[in-house]
């Protein structure tokens, strides 16, 4: 799915972030809240006003797990493997398709307002396939 | 009828009227063939569309961009009625067109994307909020008259 291009891509734009992936996990997950308000239903535990520690940290375990991910591109089944047993199995997000679109779309408008002209057509599309990939594996165990 | 605060009509209007439509346009639908090369397939007639430089620099690609974005445009006038605004069009979509309404979905992802990269900090999570449930009410209104 990804070619050479997409993945080098994907790498140049993560080493952009420059140590800001924390507050990038957490503004895309307050976004996700925001603007589909029923994803808000996978986290009645938490406090979800904006800024809270809750919402900012598990950003930041998103954030550290897609960055895992990033260094692993060749191999994403192994890499997430973990993961794809914890959503399949206990926190049964809503299939893949559905919910984690909606984190993939606030992610990528995180990126955007940062990067800017940047966010070139090339990039968009490396991103929206890696997170398109991602949501794959993370629902590959679902049944 | 769909009901918007006046906050969000705020934030739909005012963003808005800074946006360049016809480049804005033009880099949507240029992006919804780049990313969803599967749209391709919709405009079979538009030439040279085998590269990202190709698609971005395709006269006909960006002039039915400024079309569609201006149409949209329309959507942002008549906020209160939206449906009966795009039922013409629906009609056009699903009876000429075939086109599966799931791609609506897709460029207004899509245009939302492009606003957030012209805009920065501006495009806000509110002002997000806000156009997000634009693009939705448009993709529900030129779906409305499918059958």
């Amino acid at each position: 799915m990804l070619t050479a291009e997409d993945k080098k891509l994907i790498q140049q734009t993560w080493g952009k972030l420059g140590g800001a992936e924390e507050e990038i996990g957490a503004e895309a997950l307050w976004r996700m809240f925001h603007s589909y308000p029923p994803t808000k239903t996978y986290f009645p535990h938490f406090d979800l006003s904006q800024g809270s520690d809750q919402i900012r940290g598990h950003g930041k375990k998103v954030v550290a797990a897609l960055g895992n991910a990033i260094k692993n591109l060749d191999n994403l089944s192994q890499a997430l493997s973990e993961l794809s047993n914890l959503h399949a199995y206990n926190l049964r997000v809503d299939p893949p398709c559905f919910s984690l679109q909606f984190l993939s779309q606030c992610l990528q408008v995180v990126l955007a307002t940062r990067l800017g002209k940047e966010y070139s057509p090339e990039v968009h599309s490396a991103v929206d396939k890696f997170m398109s990939a991602v949501a794959s594996v993370l629902a590959e165990k679902y049944r | 009828m769909v009901h918007w605060t006046a906050e969000e009509k705020q934030l739909i209007t005012g963003l808005w009227s800074k946006v360049n439509v016809a480049e804005c346009g033009a880099e949507a639908l240029a992006r919804l063939l780049i990313v969803y090369p599967w749209t391709q397939r919709f405009f079979a007639s538009f030439g040279n569309l085998s590269s990202p430089t190709a698609v971005l620099g395709n006269p006909m690609v960006r002039a039915h961009g400024k079309k569609v974005l201006t149409s949209f445009g329309e959507a942002i006038k008549n906020l209160d009625n939206i449906k009966k605004c795009f039922a013409q069009l629906s009609k056009l979509h699903c009876d000429k067109l075939h086109v599966d309404p799931e791609n609506f979905r897709l460029l207004g992802d899509i245009l939302i994307v492009i606003l957030a990269a012209n805009h920065g900090k501006e495009f806000s999570p509110a002002c997000q909020a806000a156009w997000q449930k634009m693009v939705r009410v448009v993709a529900h209104a030129l779906a409305h008259e499918y059958h």
